[in-house]
């Protein structure tokens, strides 16, 4: 069938020659992304994590190339940036727990209980928000949050005031800036579990709570795992959400983004602070399989 | 799965519950961008298409649009290429350090994208500035597309784990070569899949400040930057809110489409 032009003579002859040795077919493959990886993004990084052993000069700002560790013992020593690392790190745990807890029953609900025929569009009903901008859903609760907005004029009949800009405005907003993140997995992973082990574990006297406790959650426990990696770090590194509701709150990346330009050696040194942190934490995660999962 | 009927009523109110905290803020800008008052106190004391109007003449808006459109097209299609690339070889070989390679191409969206920018940033400054290269429109789309390729990957990957070799196979039983095999046989089949992960990627890069904020230079603003910059300004206020309202209303789009389009997207979770 091959019209025997000399061009196509070559491509086939260059297609067989890639047929017969796949390590030249992995090699053309792989070239241009790793190069883009490792040039583009983790040689960045080195140059970032390089610059935090330098320093700035006090008088001009500039950065001066002496290798030292400085930044390091003034991370660890100076009391403030202790402070809003560990106050960083609990608003990425509570925040990654109040979303795997308001996330489960909706996911439950349209993974198994809604009727067959509804769920699939009650998966896009989760996807949608999801797709709608970072900003918008920063801003919807700056609206929500205001000074005689929404939530104060709803809890008005009560006798009660909204939060206000503030630490509690931050960790609802990113609550639900990464709702959705959590909800598919665990939707995904409901929607995997074979009925017929819920049906054995009922057949043999559980009950509901018995089953949940020991059978749903010990096979969910990855994709909680797998959302959880989007909550925590997401939340650990934010500072636009904070600036958007978060009044004085300071979390580390407002630290960093206050450093860049008076002083990058140090903004690089309070940037390893959440790097190391995800990075051990995708590193305890994959054990779980839920990179897999994502 | 049996539950007991208070267990599953329990189970529908607390979802109800989790789709009204899902809904009522978004439907709130759209309300809010009908507010008459440029305050946004609640409730709105009427109701208004006039700053739609005004909105629609902003040219500040418009070009940022324009700018966030053609960032998101150049960071597309380079995420395309190279995230189909490695996804082949991922999925059709087994060669030393593929673990790692899955590991480090989710990295640029696990990890916090202020690190991801100010080390970006510091790349182009100390690399390409003396190259005579600034922060622009390129830089931009450079940025993007580091993060953008993970999504692409995981729609190909997705797709080749569910697709039978077989086909190949029967097609080069037939006499066809790699690269007829490829147009004829695996382009088709993942086709639909690279439409999903492109417009995915779009979107993610459509909606990225943080990456946006460190690898453009002065002159470039794209629609998020505007926003976020506009946000705090009293008289622009109005505007802001329809261009949220807009925002709101256009996400449905990609969302529909990509569902449509593959069954198997990832159920488009951030990757």
């Amino acid at each position: 069938m091959t019209k025997t032009v000399p061009t196509a003579g070559f491509v086939r002859r260059f297609a067989g020659t890639l047929h017969r040795r796949p390590r030249l077919q992995l090699s053309l493959l792989l070239s241009a992304p790793v190069a883009w990886l490792v040039l583009a993004y983790l040689g960045s990084l080195a140059a970032l994590f390089t610059s935090a052993f330098w320093t700035t000069d006090s008088f001009t700002s500039s950065v001066v190339k002496v290798w030292n560790t400085d930044n390091f013992t003034a991370l660890f020593t100076t009391d403030v940036y202790r402070q809003v690392a560990l106050r960083s790190i609990g608003v990425a745990l509570v925040v990654t727990v109040l979303c795997a807890v308001i996330a489960f029953p909706v996911a439950f609900y349209t993974a198994r209980i809604a009727r067959p025929r509804w769920r699939p569009l009650l998966v896009v009903a989760i996807l949608t928000p999801l797709w709608a901008s970072y900003l918008v859903k920063a801003y919807a609760w700056r609206l929500m949050l205001a000074e005689g907005g929404l939530l104060d004029w709803l809890l008005a009949p009560l006798g009660l005031h909204g939060p206000g800009y503030g630490l509690t405005a931050t960790v609802l907003v990113l609550t639900y800036l990464w709702l959705p993140y959590m909800i598919l997995p665990i939707h995904a992973g409901l929607e995997q579990l074979p009925a017929n082990l819920l049906d054995a574990s009922a057949d043999l006297g559980a009950r509901t709570g018995r089953t949940f406790c020991l059978v749903v959650l010990p096979m969910i426990l990855p994709s909680i795992a797998a959302g959880s990696i989007f909550t925590f770090s997401l939340s650990l590194g934010d500072y636009i959400a904070v600036q958007i509701v978060g009044g004085k709150t300071q979390l580390i990346g407002n630290l960093i983004y206050s450093n860049i330009t008076l002083d990058l050696p140090l903004a690089a040194a309070l940037g390893t602070v959440p790097v190391v942190i995800i990075v051990f934490y995708l590193l305890a995660v994959r054990r779980t399989g839920a990179l897999s999962s994502l | 799965m049996n539950l007991s009927r208070p267990a599953r009523i329990t189970v529908r109110i607390a979802a109800v519950l989790g789709f009204a905290v899902i809904y009522i803020p978004l439907l709130l800008v759209v309300v809010n961008s009908l507010n008459p008052d440029r305050s946004s106190g609640w409730p709105p004391p009427g109701l208004t298409f006039h700053w739609w109007g005004d909105a629609w003449r902003s040219t500040g808006a418009r070009a940022a649009l324009w700018t966030s459109v053609k960032a998101g097209l150049g960071a597309t299609a380079i995420a395309l290429v190279l995230g189909t690339l490695i996804a082949f070889a991922v999925q059709r070989f087994r060669f030393f350090g593929r673990e790692t390679i899955s590991f480090v191409i989710v990295l640029p969206i696990a990890l916090p994208g202020i690190v991801t920018g100010v080390a970006l940033n510091t790349a182009f400054r100390t690399v390409l500035e003396p190259l005579g290269v600034g922060l622009g429109m390129f830089t931009v789309v450079v940025g993007h597309a580091t993060f953008c390729v993970v999504v692409v990957f995981n729609n190909v990957v997705a797709r080749l784990r569910r697709m039978a070799g077989s086909y190949e196979e029967a097609a080069m039983d037939l006499g066809a070569h790699t690269f007829r095999t490829f147009v004829d046989i695996t382009f088709p089949l993942v086709r639909s899949a690279l439409v999903a992960g492109g417009l995915l990627a779009f979107a993610l890069s459509f909606d990225e400040i943080v990456v946006t904020t460190f690898t453009a230079g002065p002159g470039v603003q794209t629609l998020p930057i505007w926003i976020f910059s506009n946000m705090a300004r009293p008289q622009q206020a109005p505007v802001v809110n329809v261009v949220a309202a807009v925002l709101v209303l256009l996400s449905v789009i990609p969302i529909y489409l990509a569902q449509r389009l593959s069954s198997d997207t990832a159920s488009g979770s951030r990757i």
